[in-house]
């Protein structure tokens, strides 16, 4: 699918994952597409669950060699 | 659905128990939930411009001590060092400090003022209290802009609406 953004997380520990996101997310309008990068194996849950409570949507999680990409689209 | 809320007392101000409260603050306002860290007692140097927090291996027992360089072996050995010798070397919290900073910087932890300066962009408010402040020595143009100062009452009238409290 394709994303609106992209943010690249890569070799970020908690909390930047999630904090970074926040902020790229904010940027953008509601609906578009955010693709998130990450190395770091907490972000599995964590991402999700940054989505879930702040009312974005998780798209897809995929995992491809030691990386994390996420697509959340932006919530109202 | 009306916002979250979280309250924080930072009251320790040594570089491990610098980290906490401004980790989960950030995390939580990048949740949309409003956030106050009311920092007393040794928290509050975390609000002066430069943070010189130590870490120190004598007061914390469980600690591994590790070093952050060499093979994978080597990184791996935690050094069995009495406390009643750390304790007493010159220095030795100084060196404890500087290899937990490598570590962390290795891993891809934000420096405690990476995270301080995240949680003021977030909206974080940071509450500086007002009587540790006297009783310290400390005055308002010691710390960083946009601090602000209240005392416990003020505090608690928000931490009782709050959904989450926190001592760190």
């Amino acid at each position: 699918m394709s994303h609106n953004d992209e943010i690249d997380c890569s070799g970020m520990s908690c909390p930047l994952p999630v904090v970074k996101s926040k902020m790229k997310i904010d940027t953008m309008n509601p609906g578009e597409v955010l693709k998130i990068i990450t190395t770091d194996p907490g972000s599995c849950k964590d991402i999700p669950a940054w989505a879930n409570r702040v009312g974005h949507e998780m798209i897809e999680e995929a995992e491809e060699n030691g990386k994390y990409y996420f697509l959340v689209k932006r919530g109202e | 659905m009306a916002k979250k809320k979280m309250a924080i007392i930072a009251a320790q101000g040594s570089l491990d128990w610098a980290y906490p409260p401004f980790i989960l603050a950030s995390t939580a306002a990048a949740m949309d939930m409003e956030v106050k860290i009311f920092f007393t007692f040794y928290g509050l140097p975390l609000l002066k411009p430069k943070i010189k927090a130590k870490v120190t291996p004598a007061a914390n027992p469980a600690m591994p001590m590790k070093m952050p360089f060499g093979p994978k072996a080597f990184q791996a050995i935690d050094w069995p060092i009495p406390h009643a010798v750390s304790g007493v070397i010159p220095g030795f919290d100084s060196m404890a400090t500087s290899l937990m900073k490598k570590q962390f910087k290795n891993k891809g932890v934000a420096t405690v003022t990476e995270l301080r300066e995240m949680c003021l962009a977030l909206g974080v408010e940071l509450i500086a209290c007002q009587m540790t402040m006297d009783v310290f020595g400390f005055e308002e143009k010691d710390f960083v802009e946009g601090v602000n100062f209240a005392g416990a009452a003020a505090f608690l009238d928000f931490a009782a609406e709050a959904d989450i409290q926190l001592m760190c």
